[in-house]
């Protein structure tokens, strides 16, 4: 339980150090920390309850991207400024790395292993994000649609 | 004195210069392209260019005013870099533009000056952060607490790294291949020396900062709106700093 807070405090920080790099609006990096712990909340949650990788990944990207729509929309800024970090803890470096190595060891059978799994779980973020991106496009479509009546 | 029809060529020729240097700002600090895209319409219908057209990619922006007497416009690209901060300014500016808090020639003067108006964080700050990655998601991915500090000091190392070399030698993936190079050896060497635990989980904790997590994301954006010739552009290089990383691990492995 202990490391379990530890790597939601890790997660936070994360976040906040990716947005130190990409040189984010000062008052956008609390924000961006908070989206990154959400997503891997939700990835977490789903990876140790009923989901599989793909499940998880999904439904964490899909966090990232609605929960950065709104906050853009609060902030006034671009959402591409929450999503970025919030991407961080899921990527899926662990297993890339894991490709090179046994590439560059010779064990062609293991990095193809691993290559399968990078490329579902870069999939599955990726599907999240589309989800994501349709339902706000579907959203406002319907604002659209009910402002043009009213008037 | 100018006449009245010399003026408005004048000032559509300022709209379409301002609207392909704001373009030009946003591909530039990794924007998606279509917000790029809508910032640019906007402006220009905010402008009164009520038939301006844009083709922008990843390399260069053409625009046209949709007006007779005004050719079109052509911005290129060459250089990529990361600055959130950049696009959010631009957006900012637009904006104001939009609800007439500031005119054109006002928008035109902040984007070219937009270096000064636009702080970076500076590069120990920059570097810290690096470190902040690189410590936090060894705990995160590998569950690995004890190897917290190495990881945070080997990110710092081969974030320094990158970014020196990104300013003083300008061939884009050298820096990557030899920043990951600097990663691995380091880690290598410190669990040999006995600080680190496992080097593996410190190799992909120094690796996350240089990683392109960013350009892959936009690649699967920019592809899904329709943009084919972007998306795919900024795949490869997606692809191709991820290489340059693997073979820059690749090699450090072989060697040390």
């Amino acid at each position: 339980m202990s490391l379990f807070i530890i790597k939601c405090i890790c997660v936070y920080f994360s976040g906040i150090g990716f947005g130190l790099i990409v040189n984010l609006p000062h008052r956008a990096l609390n924000v961006a920390g908070i989206t990154a712990t959400l997503s891997w909340l939700v990835y977490y949650a789903i990876m140790n309850t009923w989901g599989g990788l793909g499940s998880a990944n999904f439904f964490g990207g899909l966090t990232i991207g609605l929960v950065s729509v709104v906050i853009a929309h609060l902030k006034k800024m671009p959402s591409i400024l929450f999503d970025v970090p919030g991407l961080v803890p899921l990527v899926p470096g662990g297993q890339a790395y894991n490709t090179i190595k046994n590439l560059a060891l010779g064990d062609y059978q293991v990095a193809f292993n691993y290559l399968s799994e990078v490329v579902w779980i870069a999939g599955s973020i990726a599907l999240g994000f589309i989800v994501a991106e349709l339902i706000n496009k579907i959203r406002i479509k319907i604002k659209y649609v009910s402002r043009g009546r009213s008037n | 004195m100018p006449d009245t029809a010399t003026r408005q060529e004048n000032y559509d020729h300022l709209v379409l210069n301002t609207c392909v240097l704001a373009g030009r700002i946003m591909i530039e600090s990794g924007s998606e392209m279509s917000r790029v895209n809508d910032t640019i319409m906007r402006i220009a219908r905010n402008a009164g260019l009520k038939d301006a057209q844009v083709y922008a990619t990843l390399t260069g922006i053409i625009m046209s005013g949709g007006v007779k007497e005004v050719g079109a416009e052509v911005g290129s690209i060459d250089k990529r870099a990361f600055d959130m901060e950049k696009v959010a300014k631009v957006n900012e500016l637009s904006r104001e533009y939009a609800a007439k808090k500031i005119d054109i020639y006002q928008f035109r003067d902040d984007l070219v000056h937009i270096d000064d108006l636009v702080a970076t964080f500076p590069l120990w700050l920059q570097t810290l952060g690096a470190g902040l990655v690189s410590g936090t998601l060894v705990v995160v991915f590998q569950n690995n607490l004890p190897d917290f500090w190495i990881a945070f000091i080997v990110g710092m190392f081969g974030w320094a790294v990158y970014y020196f070399l990104n300013i003083y030698i300008q061939i884009r993936f050298l820096s990557e291949f030899l920043a990951a190079v600097v990663v691995g050896a380091l880690a290598l060497i410190a669990v040999k020396n006995g600080i680190g635990v496992k080097a593996d989980d410190i190799i992909i904790g120094g690796m996350m900062p240089l990683v392109p997590g960013i350009p892959l994301t936009n690649a699967v954006r920019d592809a899904l709106s329709g943009n084919l010739i972007s998306g795919p552009a900024r795949g490869i290089e997606a692809l191709i700093s991820a290489c340059a990383l693997g073979f820059g691990v690749a090699i450090a492995l072989h060697f040390f």
